[in-house]
């Protein structure tokens, strides 16, 4: 990382061991989960799926959309960027250890991890997000060594593109984990992968920059020149824009069916909490109060994007809350044009508390990624070196 | 009637006696020769089915659910945690306010969405139509029960004990309706067939929908059945009457 | 040879015999436990000691994918022959079949999280030789 000042080799050791103590308490919650199991959660047979999934496919996804700020340097030929590429390549692969921690260890049988990369069935997407994710974590590394060592430096371009081309098959991948439910309402749906591409190109590009500013003031260097900022922005705020706009064709075509109607309706009108969460979570918060700190002459600056970053991550978050749980407490439609009651909640909206558990092994995901980073940041070079002037965007 | 006429009609009675003598082990054996022996794989040439005659089902009636609950060693109980096989659903038409109660259990598809979805392959569908958890090869991750149009499927989310022989379940796992395949496989019929059958109400029939001499197979094209979200062409083994 | 090497040599030597005579002693000493129902088991207990979690994975897929029942190497025929004869477990103290083993050789038994431990009601009604092919 270059020469420190004591004070900041102090504040990395400080934050590196706030880290650590948050994945040990995570690692703690996941094993009293485990011991006791998933009846000390807030998931049941009706949600199934909670805040540790939400947490999980935020990094996965921001993991992928990490990587794009590596690929428009490679792979786009973009100058600016090149010099950021090893930091996004970093950021990737701490991201998607995070995100892949969460997930395993809220397996019911966590211990059958070797089951799981033994027996492969390839009808299902879930397996192949298995070999997608590993084979990510192999293209990363070694793209990570072409762009770090120098007589390898003839790779990275290839590397790059494969790379490129691996996470856009991962993030369809994932995107497709919930599109090709047939039964569900909230899912079932083509537009699901791209509108996941669509995310993952905006939460990863928030990731990078607050990892980058974060990286530079404690290497006591200035966050990020004007030029690369200039370009971020505009970046960022074209990403959300995106993200919106596969939100809304994805909303609007059911609205359209009769059949989505009543489900619409619970997930943006009438089913607390979620409306709430959606409009004010995800479409202010985490997408048109952004794009104004990001466009809006007056508002515009390093301070300003930071913000926006911060929101969108939290946007993020509130997305994937209504997304995944929202999206299973809506009943099942098995008898259409019924009324329905059961013993067994057909028919209920059902309610979902998380719990404190959950809370804490999610959170312990983020916690990993972030020693992860900040460790691979101190002990490899990913850091651009000082002041590589940029020209700001035409 | 003259005596010859006598001792002819005697001789074609005994000779027909004597025909269906002839013809009627026959016709047992056919019916044994679709059934399994325990020790012999499940065959393809057998699709195991239920048909639910939704028209005997009584509104407060529990008699299956009780059944499968004492046959699986389930709980019994109807927390939102708690894993139930097999439940009893009361309907009522929004329109007309006509009031139907039938009993909702893994359908037993064709195409089944859980065995497309599972990562490892633990949820399958065996030769005889009959779909299950591998318990050996799941690892909890709950997807089959995300893609489940039916909502089959419980996840045990608490340490159990107490298994009986027959039906081993565990602690992160998943499980649903099994079609009582333990019984099934030595020639026996699901238990809650057999508790509705014995209280008399007769609204369920289990057998070989690929058999067409079997009483489900009569039953299918004598009267109109539906299978549950038709719509998804899922192929469901069980069907329902009066819906 | 100096005073150290010819102690040197001794202890050597002085280990090897003890560990030659702890061998037969060691198996001797091996866990007590309850005998079976009757009869001997389906194969050599040498070889089921060594080879019976192969046995059961393989027996298993035979039950489970393709509906094999009765097979020579079922988990539920084993507890029902090994189960004891006081209480019809297989698991709950040292003298039981499958844990007085598994504790002394310091082997997590995962098995019975999910399987009965207890033998089958037929089984300890008849007390008969439960071989392979029954049920």
């Amino acid at each position: 990382m270059g020469p420190t000042s004591a004070s900041s080799r102090r504040a990395f050791w400080a934050l590196l061991a706030a880290g650590g103590a948050l994945v040990a308490v995570a690692l703690g919650a996941a094993h009293y989960m485990e011991v006791h199991g998933h009846a000390v959660t807030g998931m049941n047979n009706q949600v199934v799926w909670g805040l540790p999934h939400v947490f999980a496919i935020f990094l996965i996804v921001a993991a992928s959309g990490a990587l794009n700020v590596a690929s428009i340097g490679s792979v786009f030929g973009e100058a600016a960027y090149k010099p950021h590429s090893p930091l996004s390549v970093l950021l990737t692969v701490a991201l998607l250890a995070g995100g892949l921690m969460v997930l395993v260890l809220d397996l019911g049988r966590p211990e059958r991890l070797v089951v799981a990369a033994t027996h492969y069935n390839f009808r299902s997407i879930f397996a192949w997000n298995m070999i997608l994710y590993n084979g990510l974590f192999a293209i990363c590394a070694l793209y990570l060594w072409a762009l770090l060592e120098r007589r390898l430096g003839g790779y990275a371009k290839p590397l790059g593109l494969a790379a490129f081309a691996w996470r856009i098959i991962l993030t369809t991948g994932t995107g497709s984990i919930f599109g090709f439910l047939v039964a569900r309402q909230a899912y079932a749906s083509g537009v699901i992968a791209p509108l996941f591409i669509a995310l993952s190109l905006a939460w990863g590009l928030a990731a990078f920059h607050l990892a980058q500013c974060g990286l530079a003031r404690l290497a006591g260097r200035e966050p990020m020149d004007a030029g690369l900022h200039a370009r971020v922005r505009r970046l960022l705020a074209i990403f959300v824009i995106a993200a919106l706009y596969f939100v809304a064709v994805h909303h609007v075509t059911n609205l359209y069916w009769a059949k989505q109607a009543a489900f619409e309706r619970f997930i943006l009108v009438s089913g607390a909490p979620y409306p709430a969460l959606f409009w004010g979570g995800y479409v202010v918060a985490g997408g048109l109060v952004p794009l104004a700190l990001l466009l809006h002459p007056g508002l515009a600056g390093p301070r300003a994007t930071a913000a926006a970053s911060v929101l969108v991550s939290l946007g993020a978050l509130a997305f994937l809350y209504v997304f995944i749980i929202g999206g299973q407490a809506y009943p099942l439609e098995i008898f259409p044009g019924y009324e329905v009651a059961s013993a067994f909640h057909d028919g209920q909206v059902d309610g979902y508390a998380p719990s404190l558990p959950e809370f804490l092994l999610g959170l312990g995901g983020v916690a990993a990624a972030f020693v992860i980073a900040l460790a691979g940041a101190r002990a490899l070079p990913v850091l651009p070196p000082d002041r590589v002037a940029v020209a700001a965007p035409k | 009637m003259n005596p010859v006429d006598q001792r002819r009609r005697d001789f074609l009675g005994k000779a027909a006696v004597a025909a269906g003598a002839m013809i009627a082990p026959g016709v047992i054996l056919y019916d044994y020769a679709h059934a399994k022996a325990p020790g012999d794989p499940a065959s393809p040439k057998v699709r195991w089915g239920m048909l639910i005659d939704t028209t005997k089902c009584a509104s407060g009636c529990r008699d299956c659910v009780d059944a499968c609950n004492r046959e699986n060693g389930l709980p019994g109980s109807t927390r939102p945690t708690d894993s139930q096989w097999i439940r009893k659903v009361d309907l009522k038409d929004l329109k007309s306010g006509k009031a139907v109660s039938l009993p909702v259990m893994c359908q037993h598809c064709a195409e089944p969405p859980c065995v497309d979805v599972c990562p490892t392959g633990a949820s399958f569908k065996r030769e005889d139509g009959i779909v299950l958890v591998d318990r050996h090869t799941c690892i909890g991750c709950r997807y089959c029960m995300m893609a489940c149009p039916y909502k089959a499927r419980s996840f045990v989310h608490e340490p159990t004990t107490g298994q009986k022989p027959d039906v081993p379940r565990g602690k992160g796992c998943v499980e649903s309706c099994t079609l009582c395949v333990h019984k099934v496989d030595r020639g026996g019929t699901p238990s809650c067939v057999e508790a509705c059958a014995a209280a008399g109400h007769g609204a369920i029939v289990f057998g070989d929908l690929n058999d067409p001499a079997s009483e489900i197979s009569r039953r299918v094209r004598a009267a109109t059945t539906t299978q549950l979200r038709a719509d998804l062409r899922t192929d469901n083994g069980v069907r329902y009457q009066g819906l | 040879m100096s005073v150290a090497g010819i102690l040197r040599a001794a202890t050597a030597a002085a280990l090897l015999l003890a560990g030659s005579a702890a061998g037969p002693l060691a198996l001797a000493s091996g866990p007590a436990l309850d005998a079976a129902r009757s009869g001997p088991c389906v194969e050599d207990p040498k070889l089921m000691r060594r080879s019976h979690p192969d046995f059961l994975k393989h027996g298993r897929d035979d039950t489970v994918r393709k509906g094999v029942r009765g097979i020579r190497h079922s988990l539920a025929a084993c507890v029902d022959c090994h189960a004891s004869k006081a209480d019809g477990r297989v698991l709950g103290s040292e003298r039981h079949f499958c844990q007085g083993c598994h504790t002394y050789a310091a082997v997590k038994v995962d098995c019975f999280d999910c399987h009965a431990s207890t033998a089958r009601p037929s089984a300890t009604a008849a007390a008969a030789p439960a071989s392979g092919g029954t049920r």
